[in-house]
Protein backbone atom coordinates (compact mmCIF):
# COMPACT_ATOMS: atom_id res chain seq x y z
CA UNK A 1 0.00 0.00 0.00
CA UNK A 2 1.16 3.42 -0.53
CA UNK A 3 1.36 5.67 1.68
CA UNK A 4 0.64 8.98 1.18
CA UNK A 5 3.51 11.38 2.73
CA UNK A 6 2.17 14.63 1.62
CA UNK A 7 -1.57 14.02 2.81
CA UNK A 8 -1.14 16.53 6.09
CA UNK A 9 0.58 18.95 4.28
CA UNK A 10 -2.48 20.15 2.79
CA UNK A 11 -3.72 23.07 5.33
CA UNK A 12 -7.76 21.15 4.28
CA UNK A 13 -6.52 17.41 6.28
CA UNK A 14 -4.33 19.35 8.69
CA UNK A 15 -7.33 21.48 9.91
CA UNK A 16 -8.61 18.20 11.28
CA UNK A 17 -5.92 16.54 12.37
CA UNK A 18 -4.94 18.99 14.08
CA UNK A 19 -8.18 19.88 15.73
CA UNK A 20 -7.86 15.97 16.22
CA UNK A 21 -4.39 16.33 18.18
CA UNK A 22 -4.74 19.64 20.11
CA UNK A 23 -6.83 18.75 23.31
CA UNK A 24 -4.75 15.31 23.93
CA UNK A 25 -1.78 17.58 23.90
CA UNK A 26 -3.33 20.09 25.69
CA UNK A 27 -4.84 17.39 28.29
CA UNK A 28 -1.29 15.66 28.47
CA UNK A 29 0.52 18.73 29.13
CA UNK A 30 -1.83 19.72 31.92
CA UNK A 31 -1.81 16.33 33.67
CA UNK A 32 2.26 16.97 33.37
CA UNK A 33 2.59 20.27 34.44
CA UNK A 34 0.80 19.61 37.53
CA UNK A 35 3.46 15.78 38.23
CA UNK A 36 6.39 18.10 37.45
CA UNK A 37 5.52 21.01 39.71
CA UNK A 38 4.92 18.70 42.25
CA UNK A 39 7.94 17.03 41.96
CA UNK A 40 10.05 20.25 41.70
CA UNK A 41 8.13 22.33 44.49
CA UNK A 42 7.53 19.70 46.69
CA UNK A 43 9.02 16.71 46.22
CA UNK A 44 12.95 17.37 44.91
CA UNK A 45 15.28 18.21 47.66
CA UNK A 46 16.25 21.51 48.40
CA UNK A 47 19.67 23.01 46.92
CA UNK A 48 22.85 22.77 49.20
CA UNK A 49 23.99 26.42 47.65
CA UNK A 50 20.90 27.84 46.24
CA UNK A 51 18.30 27.40 48.86
CA UNK A 52 14.52 27.29 47.49
CA UNK A 53 15.62 29.90 45.20
CA UNK A 54 16.30 27.52 42.89
CA UNK A 55 13.04 25.45 42.28
CA UNK A 56 12.87 28.26 39.31
CA UNK A 57 14.69 26.31 37.27
CA UNK A 58 11.83 23.92 36.78
CA UNK A 59 10.31 27.16 35.19
CA UNK A 60 13.16 28.52 33.94
CA UNK A 61 14.86 25.83 31.85
CA UNK A 62 12.46 24.09 30.02
CA UNK A 63 11.01 27.65 28.93
CA UNK A 64 14.55 28.60 28.05
CA UNK A 65 15.18 25.88 25.92
CA UNK A 66 12.42 25.87 24.32
CA UNK A 67 12.73 29.32 23.45
CA UNK A 68 15.54 28.79 21.36
CA UNK A 69 13.84 25.43 20.12
CA UNK A 70 11.10 27.22 18.86
CA UNK A 71 12.81 29.75 16.98
CA UNK A 72 14.86 27.08 15.39
CA UNK A 73 11.50 25.17 14.35
CA UNK A 74 9.92 28.47 12.94
CA UNK A 75 12.79 29.42 11.22
CA UNK A 76 12.78 25.85 9.36
CA UNK A 77 9.27 25.68 8.37
CA UNK A 78 9.88 29.38 7.05
CA UNK A 79 12.36 28.66 5.14
CA UNK A 80 10.67 25.37 4.27
CA UNK A 81 7.45 28.02 3.11
CA UNK A 82 10.09 30.02 1.58
CA UNK A 83 11.85 27.34 -1.05
CA UNK A 84 8.68 24.75 -1.59
CA UNK A 85 6.04 27.49 -1.44
CA UNK A 86 4.26 25.41 0.41
CA UNK A 87 1.05 27.17 2.14
CA UNK A 88 1.22 25.32 5.29
CA UNK A 89 4.91 25.75 6.22
CA UNK A 90 4.41 29.41 6.56
CA UNK A 91 1.29 29.09 8.69
CA UNK A 92 3.03 26.72 10.95
CA UNK A 93 5.71 29.57 11.64
CA UNK A 94 2.80 31.87 12.00
CA UNK A 95 2.05 29.92 14.75
CA UNK A 96 4.61 29.19 16.61
CA UNK A 97 5.46 32.92 16.73
CA UNK A 98 3.58 33.89 19.77
CA UNK A 99 4.60 31.18 21.46
CA UNK A 100 8.05 30.94 21.36
CA UNK A 101 7.78 34.70 22.09
CA UNK A 102 5.70 33.53 25.15
CA UNK A 103 8.30 31.22 26.35
CA UNK A 104 10.96 33.37 25.39
CA UNK A 105 9.38 36.40 28.04
CA UNK A 106 8.94 33.77 30.73
CA UNK A 107 12.34 32.57 30.38
CA UNK A 108 13.92 36.36 31.08
CA UNK A 109 11.30 36.64 33.60
CA UNK A 110 11.67 33.98 36.31
CA UNK A 111 15.47 34.26 35.30
CA UNK A 112 14.97 37.82 36.60
CA UNK A 113 13.35 36.53 39.57
CA UNK A 114 16.25 33.81 40.30
CA UNK A 115 18.99 36.30 39.86
CA UNK A 116 17.48 38.51 42.41
CA UNK A 117 18.37 36.04 45.58
CA UNK A 118 21.38 34.12 43.76
CA UNK A 119 23.20 37.15 42.05
CA UNK A 120 21.16 39.99 44.23
CA UNK A 121 20.17 41.75 41.35
CA UNK A 122 17.41 41.30 38.64
CA UNK A 123 19.15 42.17 35.33
CA UNK A 124 22.79 41.80 34.44
CA UNK A 125 24.26 42.46 31.10
CA UNK A 126 25.51 38.96 31.09
CA UNK A 127 26.37 37.59 27.13
CA UNK A 128 23.32 34.94 27.79
CA UNK A 129 20.78 37.38 29.01
CA UNK A 130 21.45 39.90 26.51
CA UNK A 131 21.38 37.46 23.69
CA UNK A 132 17.57 35.83 24.81
CA UNK A 133 16.36 39.43 25.31
CA UNK A 134 17.59 39.73 21.13
CA UNK A 135 15.94 36.75 21.00
CA UNK A 136 12.98 38.15 22.02
CA UNK A 137 13.06 41.15 20.02
CA UNK A 138 13.49 39.03 17.21
CA UNK A 139 10.06 37.33 17.99
CA UNK A 140 8.70 40.71 18.25
CA UNK A 141 10.45 41.69 14.86
CA UNK A 142 8.80 38.64 13.05
CA UNK A 143 5.21 39.47 14.39
CA UNK A 144 5.11 42.82 13.46
CA UNK A 145 6.51 42.58 10.33
CA UNK A 146 4.02 39.58 9.50
CA UNK A 147 1.37 42.14 10.83
CA UNK A 148 2.31 45.02 9.26
CA UNK A 149 2.16 43.63 5.78
CA UNK A 150 -1.29 43.33 3.93
CA UNK A 151 -0.57 40.83 0.94
CA UNK A 152 -0.47 37.58 3.24
CA UNK A 153 2.21 35.94 0.49
CA UNK A 154 4.54 38.71 0.95
CA UNK A 155 4.04 38.51 4.29
CA UNK A 156 4.73 35.05 4.59
CA UNK A 157 7.77 35.10 2.81
CA UNK A 158 9.38 38.88 4.19
CA UNK A 159 8.81 37.38 7.73
CA UNK A 160 10.21 33.60 6.93
CA UNK A 161 13.34 35.41 5.48
CA UNK A 162 13.74 37.44 9.01
CA UNK A 163 13.14 34.29 10.47
CA UNK A 164 16.33 32.76 8.87
CA UNK A 165 18.74 35.82 9.13
CA UNK A 166 17.77 35.91 12.80
CA UNK A 167 18.15 32.16 13.61
CA UNK A 168 21.94 33.63 13.86
CA UNK A 169 21.49 34.32 17.30
CA UNK A 170 20.28 30.74 18.33
CA UNK A 171 23.79 29.54 18.61
CA UNK A 172 25.30 32.67 20.27
CA UNK A 173 22.54 32.06 23.18
CA UNK A 174 23.17 28.85 23.45
CA UNK A 175 27.24 28.72 23.53
CA UNK A 176 27.45 32.60 25.40
CA UNK A 177 27.82 30.57 28.09
CA UNK A 178 30.94 29.02 27.19
CA UNK A 179 32.33 31.86 24.60
CA UNK A 180 32.03 34.56 27.81
CA UNK A 181 32.98 33.98 30.87
CA UNK A 182 30.06 35.60 32.64
CA UNK A 183 27.17 34.81 35.35
CA UNK A 184 25.42 32.89 33.87
CA UNK A 185 26.43 29.22 34.76
CA UNK A 186 26.93 26.19 32.30
CA UNK A 187 24.02 24.26 32.21
CA UNK A 188 23.01 22.28 35.18
CA UNK A 189 21.22 19.71 33.51
CA UNK A 190 23.24 17.07 31.03
CA UNK A 191 21.92 13.94 29.66
CA UNK A 192 24.89 11.80 30.09
CA UNK A 193 26.38 13.21 33.33
CA UNK A 194 24.01 12.97 36.44
CA UNK A 195 25.71 15.28 38.41
CA UNK A 196 22.15 16.51 40.38
CA UNK A 197 19.41 14.56 42.18
CA UNK A 198 17.04 12.18 40.40
CA UNK A 199 14.16 13.89 41.77
CA UNK A 200 15.61 16.88 40.70
CA UNK A 201 16.44 15.36 36.78
CA UNK A 202 13.29 13.55 36.63
CA UNK A 203 10.95 16.65 37.88
CA UNK A 204 12.98 19.29 35.01
CA UNK A 205 12.02 15.92 32.45
CA UNK A 206 8.54 16.06 33.37
CA UNK A 207 8.20 20.04 32.84
CA UNK A 208 10.40 19.79 29.75
CA UNK A 209 7.55 17.56 28.33
CA UNK A 210 5.05 19.60 29.78
CA UNK A 211 6.15 23.10 27.89
CA UNK A 212 6.75 20.89 24.68
CA UNK A 213 3.26 19.30 24.92
CA UNK A 214 1.79 22.88 25.69
CA UNK A 215 3.22 24.24 22.96
CA UNK A 216 2.38 22.04 20.40
CA UNK A 217 -1.31 22.35 21.78
CA UNK A 218 -1.21 25.80 21.07
CA UNK A 219 0.47 26.03 18.11
CA UNK A 220 -1.90 23.67 16.49
CA UNK A 221 -5.16 25.65 17.80
CA UNK A 222 -3.83 28.90 16.67
CA UNK A 223 -2.76 27.37 13.04
CA UNK A 224 -6.53 25.99 12.84
CA UNK A 225 -7.64 29.96 13.08
CA UNK A 226 -4.66 30.74 10.54
CA UNK A 227 -5.70 28.52 8.23
CA UNK A 228 -9.83 28.60 8.54
CA UNK A 229 -8.81 32.68 8.13
CA UNK A 230 -6.39 31.98 5.05
CA UNK A 231 -9.00 29.71 3.36
CA UNK A 232 -12.02 31.63 4.11
CA UNK A 233 -12.82 31.72 0.49
CA UNK A 234 -12.33 28.00 -0.36
CA UNK A 235 -15.32 25.29 -0.52
CA UNK A 236 -14.14 22.65 2.29
CA UNK A 237 -13.79 25.93 5.12
CA UNK A 238 -17.85 27.15 4.05
CA UNK A 239 -19.07 23.09 4.16
CA UNK A 240 -16.99 22.64 7.79
CA UNK A 241 -20.18 22.26 10.65
CA UNK A 242 -18.49 25.02 12.98
CA UNK A 243 -18.56 27.75 9.70
CA UNK A 244 -21.72 26.76 8.94
CA UNK A 245 -23.60 27.51 12.12
CA UNK B 1 25.18 47.12 -24.74
CA UNK B 2 28.63 46.49 -23.87
CA UNK B 3 28.71 44.34 -21.02
CA UNK B 4 30.73 45.35 -17.94
CA UNK B 5 32.19 43.81 -15.21
CA UNK B 6 31.31 43.42 -12.04
CA UNK B 7 33.71 46.44 -10.41
CA UNK B 8 32.78 48.62 -12.73
CA UNK B 9 29.20 47.70 -12.75
CA UNK B 10 29.47 48.75 -8.38
CA UNK B 11 31.45 52.27 -8.95
CA UNK B 12 28.40 53.20 -11.80
CA UNK B 13 26.10 52.56 -9.07
CA UNK B 14 27.67 53.85 -6.25
CA UNK B 15 28.33 56.99 -8.68
CA UNK B 16 24.77 57.57 -9.43
CA UNK B 17 23.52 57.19 -6.10
CA UNK B 18 26.26 59.66 -4.98
CA UNK B 19 25.03 62.15 -7.35
CA UNK B 20 21.21 61.68 -6.18
CA UNK B 21 22.48 62.24 -2.92
CA UNK B 22 24.13 65.65 -3.46
CA UNK B 23 21.21 66.81 -5.35
CA UNK B 24 19.65 66.26 -2.43
CA UNK B 25 21.92 67.53 0.38
CA UNK B 26 19.61 68.61 3.00
CA UNK B 27 18.58 65.30 3.55
CA UNK B 28 22.21 64.16 4.51
CA UNK B 29 22.79 66.69 6.21
CA UNK B 30 19.54 66.34 8.61
CA UNK B 31 21.29 62.86 9.44
CA UNK B 32 24.38 64.41 10.66
CA UNK B 33 22.63 67.10 12.27
CA UNK B 34 20.49 64.82 14.48
CA UNK B 35 24.03 62.81 15.30
CA UNK B 36 25.26 65.87 16.63
CA UNK B 37 22.24 67.12 18.30
CA UNK B 38 21.35 63.72 20.31
CA UNK B 39 24.99 63.17 21.27
CA UNK B 40 25.52 66.72 22.26
CA UNK B 41 22.02 66.61 24.44
CA UNK B 42 23.74 64.01 26.69
CA UNK B 43 26.11 66.23 28.64
CA UNK B 44 23.16 68.73 28.95
CA UNK B 45 21.04 66.04 30.58
CA UNK B 46 23.74 63.87 32.74
CA UNK B 47 24.72 67.39 33.84
CA UNK B 48 27.85 69.59 32.27
CA UNK B 49 30.10 68.82 35.40
CA UNK B 50 30.20 65.08 35.69
CA UNK B 51 33.33 64.86 33.74
CA UNK B 52 34.23 61.37 35.02
CA UNK B 53 30.53 60.00 33.78
CA UNK B 54 30.67 62.12 30.62
CA UNK B 55 34.00 60.21 29.95
CA UNK B 56 32.82 56.70 30.72
CA UNK B 57 29.35 56.92 28.56
CA UNK B 58 31.27 58.66 25.77
CA UNK B 59 32.08 55.87 23.16
CA UNK B 60 28.66 54.24 23.97
CA UNK B 61 26.26 57.24 23.59
CA UNK B 62 28.26 58.09 19.99
CA UNK B 63 27.53 54.54 18.98
CA UNK B 64 23.80 54.64 20.04
CA UNK B 65 23.49 58.14 18.03
CA UNK B 66 25.40 56.88 14.97
CA UNK B 67 22.99 53.77 15.25
CA UNK B 68 20.33 55.95 15.21
CA UNK B 69 21.23 58.45 12.53
CA UNK B 70 21.81 55.41 10.34
CA UNK B 71 18.34 54.12 11.38
CA UNK B 72 17.33 57.68 10.02
CA UNK B 73 18.48 57.27 7.04
CA UNK B 74 17.83 53.92 5.85
CA UNK B 75 14.15 54.79 4.56
CA UNK B 76 16.06 56.93 2.02
CA UNK B 77 18.26 53.59 0.79
CA UNK B 78 15.14 51.88 -1.64
CA UNK B 79 11.85 54.34 -1.27
CA UNK B 80 12.66 56.82 -3.85
CA UNK B 81 13.97 54.14 -6.56
CA UNK B 82 10.66 52.50 -5.69
CA UNK B 83 8.50 55.26 -6.15
CA UNK B 84 9.58 56.41 -9.16
CA UNK B 85 10.08 52.99 -10.55
CA UNK B 86 13.41 52.53 -11.20
CA UNK B 87 13.94 49.32 -8.74
CA UNK B 88 11.51 47.84 -11.06
CA UNK B 89 14.14 48.07 -13.95
CA UNK B 90 17.06 47.39 -11.35
CA UNK B 91 15.48 44.13 -10.68
CA UNK B 92 14.82 42.99 -14.13
CA UNK B 93 18.52 44.42 -15.09
CA UNK B 94 20.39 41.01 -16.10
CA UNK B 95 23.59 42.42 -13.94
CA UNK B 96 24.04 40.48 -10.54
CA UNK B 97 21.40 42.35 -8.13
CA UNK B 98 23.38 41.22 -5.52
CA UNK B 99 26.37 43.35 -6.93
CA UNK B 100 24.00 46.21 -7.59
CA UNK B 101 22.33 46.28 -3.78
CA UNK B 102 25.92 46.32 -2.68
CA UNK B 103 26.51 49.34 -4.62
CA UNK B 104 23.95 50.96 -3.44
CA UNK B 105 24.61 49.89 0.38
CA UNK B 106 28.13 51.63 0.24
CA UNK B 107 26.49 54.61 -1.42
CA UNK B 108 24.63 54.99 1.76
CA UNK B 109 27.26 54.35 3.88
CA UNK B 110 29.47 57.37 1.91
CA UNK B 111 26.54 59.49 2.41
CA UNK B 112 25.54 58.67 6.33
CA UNK B 113 28.12 56.32 7.37
CA UNK B 114 31.41 57.87 6.05
CA UNK B 115 30.24 61.85 7.99
CA UNK B 116 29.50 60.59 11.18
CA UNK B 117 32.95 58.68 11.38
CA UNK B 118 34.47 62.39 10.39
CA UNK B 119 32.75 64.01 12.73
CA UNK B 120 33.12 61.75 15.62
CA UNK B 121 36.48 63.41 17.35
CA UNK B 122 34.69 66.57 17.66
CA UNK B 123 31.79 64.94 19.10
CA UNK B 124 34.31 63.15 21.26
CA UNK B 125 36.02 66.03 22.44
CA UNK B 126 32.98 67.47 23.93
CA UNK B 127 33.00 64.40 26.19
CA UNK B 128 36.52 65.38 26.66
CA UNK B 129 38.11 62.30 25.65
CA UNK B 130 41.88 61.76 25.13
CA UNK B 131 43.45 61.28 21.69
CA UNK B 132 44.68 57.84 21.69
CA UNK B 133 40.57 56.80 22.68
CA UNK B 134 39.35 58.99 19.78
CA UNK B 135 41.62 57.34 17.31
CA UNK B 136 40.29 53.67 18.45
CA UNK B 137 36.67 55.37 18.42
CA UNK B 138 36.89 56.53 15.09
CA UNK B 139 38.44 53.45 13.69
CA UNK B 140 35.67 51.19 15.16
CA UNK B 141 33.03 53.52 13.58
CA UNK B 142 34.59 53.10 10.55
CA UNK B 143 34.41 49.12 10.50
CA UNK B 144 30.95 49.00 12.16
CA UNK B 145 29.38 51.85 10.65
CA UNK B 146 29.21 50.11 7.21
CA UNK B 147 27.83 46.83 9.02
CA UNK B 148 24.74 49.16 10.06
CA UNK B 149 24.35 50.09 6.77
CA UNK B 150 24.06 46.30 5.13
CA UNK B 151 22.14 45.04 7.95
CA UNK B 152 20.17 48.11 7.76
CA UNK B 153 19.34 47.50 4.11
CA UNK B 154 17.97 44.20 4.35
CA UNK B 155 15.13 45.97 6.95
CA UNK B 156 14.87 48.80 4.06
CA UNK B 157 14.19 46.19 1.38
CA UNK B 158 11.76 43.64 3.71
CA UNK B 159 9.65 46.93 4.93
CA UNK B 160 10.14 48.50 1.29
CA UNK B 161 6.35 50.46 0.84
CA UNK B 162 4.68 49.64 3.74
CA UNK B 163 2.69 51.50 6.31
CA UNK B 164 5.02 52.92 9.26
CA UNK B 165 7.97 51.32 7.78
CA UNK B 166 10.23 53.81 9.77
CA UNK B 167 9.32 52.31 12.91
CA UNK B 168 9.49 48.95 11.74
CA UNK B 169 12.54 48.76 10.00
CA UNK B 170 14.01 50.15 13.28
CA UNK B 171 12.26 47.04 15.51
CA UNK B 172 13.41 45.05 13.20
CA UNK B 173 17.28 46.14 12.54
CA UNK B 174 18.12 46.88 16.05
CA UNK B 175 18.17 43.78 17.59
CA UNK B 176 20.68 42.39 14.98
CA UNK B 177 22.82 45.73 15.39
CA UNK B 178 23.08 45.26 19.18
CA UNK B 179 26.49 43.12 18.34
CA UNK B 180 28.10 45.94 16.53
CA UNK B 181 27.23 48.12 19.31
CA UNK B 182 28.93 46.16 21.64
CA UNK B 183 32.24 45.73 20.33
CA UNK B 184 32.32 48.72 18.92
CA UNK B 185 31.98 50.48 22.16
CA UNK B 186 33.61 48.05 24.16
CA UNK B 187 36.73 48.78 21.91
CA UNK B 188 36.91 52.54 23.38
CA UNK B 189 35.91 51.21 26.84
CA UNK B 190 39.38 48.53 26.55
CA UNK B 191 41.82 51.81 26.12
CA UNK B 192 40.20 54.04 28.41
CA UNK B 193 40.60 51.02 30.94
CA UNK B 194 44.55 50.69 29.85
CA UNK B 195 43.78 46.72 28.53
CA UNK B 196 44.54 45.60 24.89
CA UNK B 197 41.33 46.89 22.37
CA UNK B 198 42.88 44.61 19.12
CA UNK B 199 39.91 41.52 19.90
CA UNK B 200 36.71 43.72 19.76
CA UNK B 201 38.09 45.49 16.67
CA UNK B 202 39.24 42.08 14.93
CA UNK B 203 35.57 40.89 15.84
CA UNK B 204 34.39 43.70 14.15
CA UNK B 205 36.18 43.22 11.24
CA UNK B 206 34.96 39.98 11.27
CA UNK B 207 31.28 40.84 11.57
CA UNK B 208 32.16 43.57 8.67
CA UNK B 209 33.28 40.43 6.75
CA UNK B 210 30.36 38.24 7.32
CA UNK B 211 27.78 40.99 6.43
CA UNK B 212 29.69 41.98 3.38
CA UNK B 213 29.18 38.37 2.20
CA UNK B 214 25.71 37.84 3.23
CA UNK B 215 23.88 41.10 3.65
CA UNK B 216 23.96 42.27 -0.06
CA UNK B 217 22.32 38.72 -1.41
CA UNK B 218 19.72 38.58 1.69
CA UNK B 219 18.32 41.86 0.49
CA UNK B 220 18.33 41.22 -3.04
CA UNK B 221 16.11 38.34 -1.86
CA UNK B 222 14.58 40.75 0.30
CA UNK B 223 13.46 42.83 -2.24
CA UNK B 224 12.55 40.00 -4.87
CA UNK B 225 10.03 39.27 -2.40
CA UNK B 226 8.85 43.21 -1.65
CA UNK B 227 8.57 43.89 -5.33
CA UNK B 228 6.78 40.79 -6.76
Amino acid sequence: MAINWFKYSAPSTFYALAGKLAPWFAGLSAILFMIGLYMGLVAAPTDVQQGEAYRIIYIHVPTSILSMFIYLLMAGYAALGLIFNTRLSAMMAGALAPTGALFSLIALWTGAFWGRPEWGTYWVWDARLTSELILFFLYLGFIALHASIDDPRRADRAAALLAIVGSVNVPIIYFSVYWWNTLHQIPTFQVSGAKIDPTMEHALLVMMFACWFYAIAMTFWRVRSIILERERNTQWVRELPEARS
Amino acid sequence: MNALSLPELLVLVVRRDLVLAMRRRADVLTTLVFFVMVVSLFPLGVGKGELTLLHRIAPGVVWVAALLASMLSLGRMFSADYLDGTLEQILLAPQSLSVLVLGKIVAHWMVSGLPLVLMAPVLGLQFGLPADQLGVLMLALLLGTPVLSMIGAVGAALTLGLRGGGVLVSLLVLPLCIPVLVFGSGAVAQVAGGVTYAAHLELLCALLVAAAVSTPWVTAQALRISME
